[in-house]
Formats: structure tokens, C-alpha cells, sequence
């Protein structure tokens, strides 16, 4: 009667505390230059050494530029901070991918494709979309720099156990419906801050029917209705996409593993403490129109305001609204689009690639968009030349950048200026994410695409008959 | 060591808006530091600033109307990224203490670790207290750690808030989890022999 998180959880309690603290065993730590410096200084002060070096990932994401990787970041400020990670890298002793890496890459992205993340494991990174990894079965959570600090020196966090949560997924996504717009169909369901104190589990036949990538876009998009995690039992698919990786277990010891992962699934009889089911077919091309995740509706729909007679609430919503530049039930199709940014943790993927080539295919980029199209990894740039996407994109008029976080939190020059509007398929749309005064408009890469073609928020579904 | 924190008294910063994510607080541009100090000058710096930076004088931390320890906020406080600089930026600015009818839990547990003690109240008494301080700008909060009791002195209102009792005894006597973890080194290598 134990859930999926809970097997994961309970085999990782190095103890219990009177009060029911846990003291967590870490197996992965993942750690960017953004959120590790401080982290690195309390060691330094405590005179401590990372306890288990080899758990310990570092890689340089956040900060980068996405052009002319080759030469110093020009950026002083960004080149001290990846700067300071190499060197506590080294002062440590830990492994880093720093930029031109092979290996380097979003976090998010990399961890999963070379293996250091496989089903079972716990999982930490300072960094709120590390629930990403949850898409291979893991418990995988973000945390804050000081957690960072202990479990560089202890490989263990003080936790208390949150609640469970599982969401059910059942019936077939409809034609040009991506897990994106799954994701923040279920966001505006759930709110931006509904699933707080819990850890998801996703669930259902639409679940199982999705691919290793759209379920770690799923999973990443978890914490954006506040929860702590988002998790998807292991299966065959997750086997598949774990097997022959970097780091993955090989040989025997792969039969051993998978025998294990195997039974990583909640029972038949585990009760939740909340469980909530929807159903595919209800699920449009979504796009955000306010300024948290939660604010999305399918793109034909008009821009909602809330009846509810909370100040508080409806004066939230009203500034939202104000910022975007946008009126309450006016339609959001037609309305023109400055910026569109393909990449980050969410649809940085090789099949996000895919999918956004799919729809400017012989077409022509719109003049008055400006495109980043950022891989999430040096692996997805190989693989976006070796399928020969990157000509697609060419001849439509795209060019591609280098590997990074780039846009999605806008602390590389990839900034969209203040008052534009951005079709993103990154994970924020909050106030100034992408650039102070940016206007964000989250999608799927194929909405994006779309706008991108034609200058304007369009249903992607008129695009196959739109000539550019 | 922190700061110790036990009973506070103070007038309060309303911030009568919900889901404040983390961005709002501490904008990624300004998270290139290696260090922790000087987040409170950036603290709700796009909100607080305009875009030539000079002070908007209708923000509530600079229209000088509200001042004190204690900033009072609408539900879903702290969403959005795990950066512990908001915590920083909070902090540093000189506030020990956040009420708000829910936080986000990252942030929580980073607010935690420095310090700085997030409140949670029933949604009737953060729209109490947020309409009394729109009227009322020198009404006070008390905060008693120890009792886990806050006090509205204006509307006589008390109620209890929950905080974990690990935590509330690393606040009040100014320990850190890592101080407590590095003290059982050998209950961590015998769970690692045993799995």
C-alpha cells in the first residue's frame, strides 16, 4: 500500500528525528554556478570537504552566452561567477562541464541523457526545475543554497515528508496537443500555487503513452503549480532511454538495476492525499496570458477574469493583465508577437526541435520576429544536425545558438526588451523573467513555431494551409 | 551562528498581492554575486525602482507611509525559483519576519535557514490585518516564536501558527541544520554500508 514516492523515499531515511524530521540520503547533487558559490564559501568557513565528491555533479548553464561560446564571456560579472564554480570545482575535486563541454548542457537536460539521474535515486539540484528528473522515476526536488552547503558536507538534508498527490491522465492528446500544453492545462486546473506541500505523481494511460521527453516536460513543469516534485513511475520506456547512456549501469549490473526499478510503482492500494483525474481530449494548444504559469488557457479561448470578490485576488489578476498590455476577454489569436525563444529545461530536447521544424518546414520566418532557437544540450545539437533539422530551420529563415538557459531567465544578453512580447516555450511568465518589462507568452514549441511563421498568436491547426 | 530570534514586536510593510514569485523579489539579472550581501538594496527591485532606477515613490517601501520588521503579503508568497537570494534580499533589507496565508516551500525552508521566520495565518486574518494596515499604518504584530502565538494589537486578534519544532529550535538558538547534520557523520556512513 506504499506510493511510487514513498517506496523511493522511505529506502533514502538515513533516520527519523523525535519530531518526525528526516534526515534524507542525497544520491545526486547537481550544482550551476548561480546557486553554489555561497554554498562553496560555507565549506570553505566550516573548513569541511564535500563528503561524497563523486555524487556531485557541476555544470555551467545558467550564466553563458549562446553565441561565440569560444571566446571569454564578455560579461564580467557572469564570467567571475562560472569563473568561481571552475575553481571551487577544482579546489574540491568535483566533476565539471563547463562551457564547449561535450557533456555540457542545462542541467536538466544533460543529467537525464547521460544517465547521472536513473529511477530510484534522490535527486537535488538549487534549482526549482530539477523536479524534471522525476520523469525517470526519481525523487528529484530543488532546494536552496544553505541545502545546497549541507549536502555538499553531509550528503543528506533535514526534510520533512510532504504529502502525496497523484494526477491521472486518461484518453488521447488531440492532434497538434503537446505535453506542454498538458502541462499548463493542468497548471491553470491546479493553480500556481495548488499543489503546494506536495509531491506529484502523474498517472493514466496519457501518461504511459507519452515519450521519455515529453514526460520530463511534464515533469519540469511541476513546480509551477508549487509543487515539490513531479514524478512518473519507470516502465519500459524509461528503461529504454536509461539503457547505453554514459552512466548508466551496464551488464550484470544493469539486469540487477532494472529488476529493481521495476517494482518502482505505487501499489494497487496506496491511497494518496489528494488525487485529482482529467481527461486528454479536453486538453487545446494552450498560451498564457498573465504573469504565473497558472494564467493559460487554450489559445481560441478568451482572456478570463476571475469573479471572485477577493481584493487581493482580482487586483492580482488586474496588474497581470495591465503588465501584459492585454484586456479582460479580449482574444488572445491575432495579437502580434515580437520575440520567439525555442529552448531551456522545459522543451530544450531534441524532440522539441523536432516538432518546431515539423511546422516552419518550407516556410518562411515572419520579418518582424526575432528567434533564439537555443538547444539544451551539446548532445541535442548533435542530434539536431545529425537529423538534419538544423537545415530545415535554415531554410525557413532560423538560425541556431549555442547550448544554455539563455532567455528563459534572461541572465546571458538573450533579454527581450521591456514592452515586447515573447511566444516562449520555457517554464515562467513571470513579471520580467526574460527581461525587464518582457512580456512572456508561454507554449509548445509548435505554437511557436507557428507564431514565428506568421508574425501573431495563430492556432497552430491553420498553419498547414498558411502560405508564408 | 545566526542571529537568534525569539518574540518581535513591530509595525508592519504590506504587500497586498498574491503568488509573489521570486523573480518580483530578487530579479534573476542581479543574481551574479558569489556573495550574500547587498541583496536588500535589490530587494522588489523592479517594483521599487523605475526604469531610469530612481525610487517609485508609490511602492510601499518608499512612500514612507509603512515601516517595520514584519512584511505582511497575500498567499502563494515566494514562488518560482528555489534561489535562496530572495531569502537573502529579504533579509538584508532588515525584515525578520513574513506573514501570508501560505508560502511557497522552497522558500520557506530557505527563509528558514536564515533566520528569517515566515508566519502562516488564516486567509481572515491576513485580510484583517492588510485592511487594518492600509488604515492604520502604525498597528503593531507581535510574533512569539516560543509561544508560536501572533498578536494583532489593533484588533485584539490572536492566533496560533505552525512551525516545525527542528526548525523553531534551530531559530531560536541560532543553529543551522548543517551544525546538527555534521554531528551524526556516523549515522550516515552506517546507512550507506547498509544499503
Amino acid at each position: 500500500m506504499k506510493t511510487l514516492f514513498d517506496k523511493i523515499w522511505d529506502r533514502h531515511v538515513v533516520d527519523t528525528l523525535p519530531d518526525g524530521t528526516v534526515q534524507l540520503y542525497i544520491d545526486r547533487l547537481y550544482c550551476h554556478e548561480v546557486t553554489s558559490p555561497q554554498a562553496f564559501d560555507g565549506l570553505r568557513r566550516r573548513g569541511l570537504k564535500p563528503l561524497r565528491p563523486d555524487r556531485v555533479i557541476c555544470v555551467a548553464d545558467h550564466n553563458i552566452p549562446t553565441v561565440n561560446q569560444d571566446k571569454p564571456i564578455s560579461d564580467l560579472v557572469s564570467r567571475h561567477q562560472v569563473e568561481t564554480l571552475e575553481k571551487n570545482c577544482r579546489e574540491f575535486g568535483l566533476t565539471y562541464y563547463g562551457i564547449r563541454h561535450p557533456r555540457n548542457g542545462i542541467v536538466h537536460v544533460t543529467g537525464p541523457e547521460l544517465g547521472l539521474t536513473l529511477p530510484g535515486m534522490t535527486v537535488v539540484c538549487g534549482d526549482s526545475h530539477t523536479s524534471t528528473h522525476g520523469a525517470l522515476g526519481a525523487v528529484a526536488f530543488g532546494i536552496g543554497t544553505s541545502e545546497v552547503e549541507m549536502t555538499l558536507a553531509t550528503q543528506c538534508l533535514l526534510q520533512r515528508k510532504p504529502k502525496t498527490m497523484r494526477i491521472n491522465v486518461d484518453g488521447r492528446l488531440r492532434r497538434d496537443v503537446t505535453a506542454k500544453d498538458l502541462a499548463l492545462f493542468l497548471i491553470s486546473k491546479m493553480t500556481t500555487g495548488g499543489a503546494t506541500g506536495y509531491f506529484v505523481e502523474y498517472a493514466g494511460e496519457t501518461i504511459r503513452n507519452c515519450t521519455m521527453e515529453e514526460r520530463l516536460t511534464i515533469c519540469n513543469m511541476s513546480i509551477e503549480m508549487g509543487a515539490r516534485g513531479g514524478m512518473i513511475a519507470p516502465d519500459e520506456k524509461t528503461f529504454e532511454y536509461v539503457y547505453g547512456t554514459d552512466f548508466a549501469p551496464r551488464w550484470d549490473a544493469w539486469d540487477k538495476s532494472k529488476a529493481e526499478w521495476t517494482a518502482l510503482c505505487s501499489d494497487d492500494d496506496a491511497v494518496f492525499d489528494a488525487e485529482f483525474s482529467f481527461r486528454a481530449e479536453a486538453v487545446e494548444p494552450m498560451v498564457t496570458f498573465g504573469t504565473n504559469p497558472g494564467m493559460a488557457m487554450g489559445i481560441r479561448e478568451r482572456i478570463p477574469v476571475p469573479e471572485s470578490a477577493e481584493d487581493s485576488e482580482r487586483s492580482s489578476w488586474l496588474k497581470a493583465l495591465e503588465y501584459m498590455g492585454f484586456e479582460p476577454w479580449e482574444p488572445i489569436l491575432d495579437k502580434p508577437v515580437d520575440y520567439v525563444f525555442l529552448g531551456s529545461c522545459t522543451n530544450g530536447r531534441i524532440e522539441d526541435f523536432a516538432a518546431f521544424a515539423s511546422i516552419v518546414k518550407g516556410k518562411k520566418k515572419a520579418d518582424n520576429v526575432t528567434a533564439w532557437l537555443v538547444p539544451g544540450s551539446h548532445t541535442v545539437a548533435k542530434q539536431i544536425r545529425a537529423r538534419n533539422i538544423d537545415k530545415i530551420l535554415e531554410e525557413a529563415g532560423f538560425e541556431l545558438r549555442q547550448p544554455g538557459c539563455s532567455a528563459c531567465l534572461a541572465m546571458n544578453d538573450d533579454k527581450v526588451p521591456p514592452g515586447k512580447y515573447v511566444v516562449s516555450t520555457s517554464n515562467r511568465n513571470f513579471e520580467g523573467r526574460q527581461g525587464p518589462g518582457a512580456r512572456t507568452i508561454l507554449a509548445s514549441p509548435i505554437v511557436a513555431a507557428a507564431a514565428a511563421i506568421t508574425g501573431k498568436i495563430t492556432d497552430p491547426r491553420e498553419i498547414y494551409t498558411y502560405e508564408s | 551562528m545566526k542571529e537568534r530570534f525569539e518574540t518581535i514586536t513591530s509595525t508592519c510593510v504590506p504587500l497586498p498581492l498574491e503568488n509573489v514569485d521570486t523573480d518580483q523579489i530578487i530579479p534573476a539579472r542581479f543574481l551574479k554575486a558569489t556573495t550574500k550581501d547587498g541583496f536588500g538594496e535589490l530587494l522588489f527591485h523592479d517594483w521599487r525602482f523605475d526604469k531610469a532606477g530612481d525610487p517609485n515613490p508609490d511602492f510601499v517601501l518608499n512612500r514612507g507611509r509603512h515601516k517595520g520588521i514584519i512584511l505582511v503579503t497575500g498567499k502563494n508568497f515566494g514562488s518560482g525559483s528555489s534561489r535562496e537570494h530572495a531569502a537573502w534580499a529579504i533579509a538584508g533589507y532588515g525584515f525578520r519576519a513574513i506573514v501570508s496565508s501560505f508560502f511557497a516551500d522552497i522558500f520557506k525552508n530557505n527563509a528558514l535557514n536564515n533566520g528569517l521566520l515566515p508566519v502562516v495565518v488564516s486567509q481572515l486574518f491576513l485580510a484583517e490585518t492588510l485592511d487594518l494596515l492600509a488604515e492604520f499604518p502604525e498597528a503593531m504584530l507581535t510574533i512569539d516564536l516560543p509561544e508560536q502565538t501572533i498578536h494583532s494589537h489593533l484588533s485584539g486578534r490572536v492566533e496560533s501558527f505552525e512551525i516545525n519544532p527542528f526548525k523553531k529550535e534551530c531559530l531560536i538558538k541560532g543553529h543551522d541544520d548543517i551544525d546538527y547534520l555534521l554531528s551524526r557523520k556516523d549515522i550516515i556512513e552506517a546507512y550507506e554500508k547498509r544499503v
